[in-house]
């Protein structure tokens, strides 16, 4: 019996297995890097052990580390997650060897799916439909376009679409070093790449005594860049009949490799017909969207199968629809680009279940997955899940860092979505990723009146006048507003009605709709949330400072005088504090330095020059900061 | 204490009457207002935008603290004279960093923001006003200088603009000058006599002789960058204690300055502020539109003190003046209202006690002005009138508490100056629409004319002619009549401006508040009073 468990992983996943953990009575112990130190994961565990540095290679990809905590902790047993240590086989066998319960599938069957081209052989041998294998040097024409993958990859890194036979060489190698990098095998193979078909998994539950349980399927076709954000159960492409056939083949891929614990069997899903694409001998990220619909716990079932427990024989049913998003500090228009920084405020209200790894004033840093929770709505029907899920992360409070949310919520209110057209094109046939133009007046012009309730002390009544003239005028980057008060109220030259304002929100009145616009400032971001959807806005100084007129690397005479000595030469290379020249005023001689090391671009003096006060003498072009010291 | 219960009934017919007629007032002020808002017009407006310039009242605004009030003053100032509503210079009360300021600031468009007689006067009473209640003053100067046809009246006097600047540095009351464009000749003087002085690259050109009169005065030619410009003040002559890149970085300098001045104002902090327990609104329908009708005053006190509680002394006593005890946005007062007209002797007794304990609790006194005057005729002159009234003034001349009157209706006579009037100095003075104010009323004074002529021809005896007289009467009360109204005394700088009554609460609040920067202290002393 498992007393202790060791969760050798961080946010969300670790968070979710702790959940159960208390639920089962087991004491939990986290570990975490440096910059995790105050993570809610840490926090809610019973014990936590450091693991010194920051990267991933420092830390929670330390095997040795790892191990050497569990035994420390006095845990009995270890749970890998996803991603990190979950899938290496060497690890697993770590962890066993040192006397611990690995609760994951053996080391044996990680090992023989680790390995992508092996595990399509070994499928292909148990009459699991794959994909035909394409050898780079014996490709036609007709085979484009195709898909170069990493043998040892996942999450999409070491994978590159080749359209042509001309970029085929490039494909090949760019793969190659991507999965060199990432997993240190740079091993790639080619696969036809199947345009429009769908991402569709089967999940496995198996125990050690030889039953196997198939949880359904679900389907994962809403990707960027390879990465699922959307996922959802049963999918709605998957009929009755194709979802026996997809079992059937899940469970004969199970038993080919004697699979015990949890794990995903995914497929290419197109037109009924399906190809095996690969085992994930761990705990999936989407899991929660099984569990919602076939109501099972199965961080529970996996420690219950590593303590050797029985399956029932059959599975339970399933009940209604599930969808996943994953909500990303990322900015979709900018390229997917993650955000780091603080995330004030953290808040997904409504009947979804929400396993995040951050709350209120969590730091995002640079050395992890920019996934901050996923958000899981449960419905008797799919459209009723999407607009409940839709609904809430609209409405979620999510300050301090640009997420993805915008973008989920279209997805998930998309007439292509509802209707079941989902696939692994989604995101681009719908032009979804692009920046939208938004009208930011109505947000600004809520957040300056709630800036400037709460600005306002005292009873006299705020922005007073007896001669009304000019408005208050308000500036956020990339909108200005402006408003007054007035014995009627506040009025606005904006096509806004201002029905109320306070410190927290104000409700405006637009063409006859009213909305309630909710204010919080974060120093100089101040984030907006209403129905029209949240807004960032940025405060302007209403008095800049003033730049400085001198260009940089300019040298001015400190005072009226004559120039006695020049030491320099136009093109000449100087270091910071060398003498350039020498300045006679008031019988006293005054060396004029270089206050930068550079070279000098322009000279306006010669010997002799009466020069005055302030008056540029010497520019100096300062030496560029090679890349990477600054 | 005691909380007023109103007895108002704001569904009568004569409720809504005098409500109509005051709203017309205030529209009609409204529209004098605007010409001052309107400055020199669209078409000087514009030039001066093209300029890249912003107006005085847009410069106003960037200096005070957003979103707090500012309370301008004088608005009407040269109303019903030869010279522009407003008088080109805006005046007023406002905070900067925290900091309750008085501001000047020149109206460039209006005749390039040249100084006339009533320019004078309006700055003359902001500087009164500054010194009285300890207001850093804050000057945005941008001016041609003097009106020079009407320099016979502003020469002279002008001098005190000067003199005023140095004496509030004297006191200890920082001045502090931005200067956006011309200062020249006299207007050099202000960034010469201030404290502490901001200029702006290429625009600000202070000088005494601009290149004109320096070629006239010496044959010096001289370019006016060199004679005055902000560089040369900021690296030459040091005048310029600051160089700003443009307006609006001078007003951040400025707005610096006044936070490093290190403020403290001297006054108690007010209590906590309760509102009215009735609508001000509901002044506009108290006030009877025939004057001659009194109104109860505890309907206004109700409607601007604080929870509208009032602590009446001597409720049965000289009971046509009413008097007590309140706050006003939390700061202690004093009232002193009219309730039917006339003074009496009584009242003028009951008013000198209560003036004196006002001074001797350190508390400020508010007037509330709706008097015919004092009592007349041989009773009351044989009850000694006189001495009684005299006493109320010596009262009110030597109180050194500060004074607050607000003339919500009448104002005539002597009745005036007892209930402190502007020959009084309190340190604020506004005046309703409705008001009037004169020696006496016009068909009074005209009545007394008419008299007096008669009696003129009876003793010479000729012949008095009717008709002459009618005529004659008709044109003086005419002429009383114009020169009694609220536009026409505010326009005289007779008061601090023309309120929507509505607005009494809040400002005396500000002005209270203002008032507070300096310290607040009863007088020691008074006169010989005759008893």
């Amino acid at each position: 019996m498992i007393q202790t468990l060791l969760i050798a992983n961080r946010g969300e996943i670790a968070r979710r297995i702790i959940r159960t953990c208390r639920e089962l009575g087991i004491s939990p112990v986290a570990v975490h890097s440096d910059p995790d130190a105050d993570a809610p994961h840490v926090a809610e565990a019973d014990a936590a052990v450091r693991l010194p540095g920051a990267t991933p290679a420092e830390t929670y990809l330390r095997a040795d580390l790892l191990v050497a905590a569990a035994v420390s902790a006095g845990a009995d047993a270890v749970h890998p997650g996803y991603g990190f240590l979950s899938e290496n086989a060497d690890f697993a066998r770590a962890v066993l060897a040192a006397g611990l319960v690995w609760v994951g599938p053996t080391p044996e069957a990680v090992e023989a799916m680790g390995s992508k081209v092996a595990a399509k052989k070994r499928m292909a041998a148990a009459g699991v439909p794959v994909l035909a294998e394409l050898d780079p040097d014996a490709v036609t024409d007709a085979d484009f376009p195709l898909l170069v993958k990493a043998s040892a990859g996942g999450g999409g890194r070491g994978m590159r679409e080749v359209r042509s036979r001309a970029d085929l060489a490039d494909g090949v190698a760019a793969a190659r070093r991507e999965a060199e990098s990432a997993f240190g095998d740079g091993t790639v193979f080619c696969e036809p790449l199947l345009e429009g078909a769908r991402h569709v998994e089967v999940q496995v539950l198996a125990d050690a005594h030889g039953t196997v349980w198939t949880l359904g399927e679900r389907e994962c076709s809403i990707q960027r860049r390879h990465q699922k954000i959307v996922e959802e159960t049963p999918s709605p492409a998957v009929d009755p009949g194709a979802r026996q056939r997809l079992c059937a083949a899940a469970t004969a891929a199970a038993e080919a490799i004697g699979y015990v614990g949890a794990g995903t069997v995914e497929f290419l899903f197109s037109d009924g017909d399906f190809h095996f694409l690969e085992v994930n001998t761990r705990l999936q990220v989407e899991h929660p969207v099984t569990e919602l619909v076939f109501g099972v716990d199965l961080v529970a079932w996996q420690i219950a199968v590593a303590e050797g427990a029985r399956l029932p024989a059959e599975p339970p049913a399933p009940n209604g629809h599930a969808i996943e998003v994953r909500l990303y500090a990322e900015d979709p228009a900018r390229d997917w680009r993650p955000a780091s920084g603080t995330l004030h405020r953290f808040e997904v209200p409504g009947d979804v279940r929400v396993d995040s790894g951050v709350e209120n004033g969590s730091v995002v840093g640079v050395h992890y997955d920019p996934m901050l929770a996923k958000v899981i709505a449960w419905a008797p029907d799919r459209t009723s899940a999407a607009r409940k899920l839709a609904a809430s992360l609209a409405a979620a409070r999510i300050h301090g860092l640009v997420t993805n949310r915008a973008l989920l919520v279209d997805v998930l209110r998309h007439p292509a979505f509802l209707s079941g057209e989902t696939h692994t094109g989604f995101l681009d046939e719908h032009r979804l990723t692009e920046a939208r133009e938004r009208d930011l007046t109505g947000s600004a012009l809520a957040a300056a009146l709630t800036q400037a309730a709460r600005r306002h002390t005292g009873a006299l009544p705020i922005g007073w006048r007896n001669l009304p003239s000019q408005p208050q005028r308000v500036r956020y980057e990339n909108v200005e507003v402006d408003y007054r008060h007035t014995r009627d109220g506040i009025v606005t030259s904006l096509p806004f009605t201002v029905v109320s304002a306070d410190g927290e929100s104000a409700v405006l009145e637009r063409d006859g709709l009213r909305n309630r616009f909710h204010v919080s400032v974060y120093g100089d971001s101040v984030e907006v949330d209403s129905p029209l959807g949240a807004v960032t806005l940025r405060s302007v100084p209403r008095f800049p400072e003033p730049v400085a007129t001198v260009a940089p690397g300019a040298t001015v005479a400190p005072m009226p005088g004559t120039v006695v000595r020049v030491a320099v030469e136009q093109g000449q290379r100087v270091e910071a504090g060398a003498e350039l020249l020498v300045l006679e005023a008031m019988k006293m001689e005054h060396r004029v330095l270089a206050s930068t090391a550079g070279t000098v671009a322009e000279l306006r003096v010669t010997r002799g020059h009466q020069v005055d006060s302030g008056d540029v003498l010497v520019v100096v072009a300062e030496d560029e900061v090679a890349e990477g010291e600054s | 204490m005691t909380a007023l219960r109103s007895v108002l009934d704001t569904g009568s017919a004569e409720y809504r009457d005098n409500r109509a007629a005051l709203l017309a007032k205030i529209e009609e002020l409204d529209a004098e207002q605007a010409k001052a808002l309107a400055g020199g017009g669209p078409k000087y407006t514009e030039r001066h935008h093209g300029r890249g310039k912003l107006l005085a009242r847009e410069r106003i605004e960037l200096l005070l603290d957003q979103d707090s009030p500012f309370l301008e003053l004088s608005p009407l100032a040269a109303w019903g004279t030869d010279f522009p509503v407003g008088a080109s210079i805006v005046t007023g009360i406002g905070v900067v960093e925290g900091v309750e300021c008085l501001v000047v600031a020149n109206d460039p468009t209006v005749r390039g923001g040249a100084s006339n007689p009533w320019t004078l006067r309006k700055t003359f009473r902001a500087n009164d006003i500054a010194f009285a209640n300890r207001l850093p003053v804050v000057s945005l100067v941008e001016s041609g200088g003097a009106d020079l046809p009407s320099q016979a009246e502003i020469f002279i006097p002008g001098g005190r603009a000067f003199r005023d600047l140095t004496r509030l540095s004297a006191a200890g009351i920082p001045t502090i000058t931005a200067v956006f464009g011309n200062a020249t000749a006299g207007g050099a003087y202000v960034p010469g006599m201030s404290d502490h002085v901001v200029m702006i690259k290429d625009r600000s050109k202070v000088f005494l002789g601009g290149p004109p009169l320096v070629k006239m005065a010496t044959g010096e030619e001289a370019e006016d960058e060199a004679l005055g410009g902000a560089h040369m003040h900021g690296t030459v002559s040091g005048l310029a204690d600051y160089v700003a890149e443009d307006e609006v970085d001078a007003i951040r300098l400025t707005r610096r300055i006044v936070a490093r001045l290190n403020w403290r104002k001297l006054g108690p902090a007010p209590k906590p502020v309760e509102e009215p327990a009735y609508p001000a609104e509901e002044l506009l329908g108290l006030v009877p539109t025939d004057q001659r009708i009194p109104f109860d005053p505890r309907e206004v006190i109700a409607r601007i003190v604080d929870g509208s509680r009032f602590d009446e002394f001597k409720p049965g006593y000289g009971t046509s003046l009413v008097t007590g005890w309140a706050d006003l946005h939390g700061y202690p007062v004093g009232v002193l209202a009219n309730a039917r007209g006339v003074l009496f002797s009584e009242e003028s007794q009951k008013a000198t006690q209560f003036i004196q304990l006002a001074n001797s609790a350190d508390t400020p006194l508010l007037f509330l002005q709706n008097t015919t005057g004092y009592m007349v005729g041989a009773q009351y002159e044989q009850g000694g009138i006189i001495k009684h009234g005299a006493m109320m003034i010596n009262a009110v001349s030597n109180s050194t508490v500060p004074h607050l009157t607000v003339t919500m209706g009448a104002s005539y006579g002597a009745g005036n100056y007892g209930m402190c009037g502007r020959a009084f100095d309190p340190r604020f003075l506004f005046t309703w629409p409705n008001a009037k104010s004169a020696v006496m009323g016009p068909a009074q004074l005209a009545g007394v004319l008419s008299i007096v002529g008669r009696q003129a021809a009876a003793a010479k005896g000729q012949h008095y002619d009717e008709e002459h007289d009618a005529a004659m009467r008709q044109v003086v009360e005419g002429q009383i009549e114009q020169q009694s109204l609220a536009a026409f005394l505010s326009g005289r700088l007779y008061d601090d401006g023309v309120i929507d009554p509505r607005d009494t609460r809040t400002v005396l609040g500000l002005c209270l508040s203002a008032i507070h920067s300096g310290p607040i202290k009863g007088a020691e002393g008074y006169g010989v009073f005759r008893m």
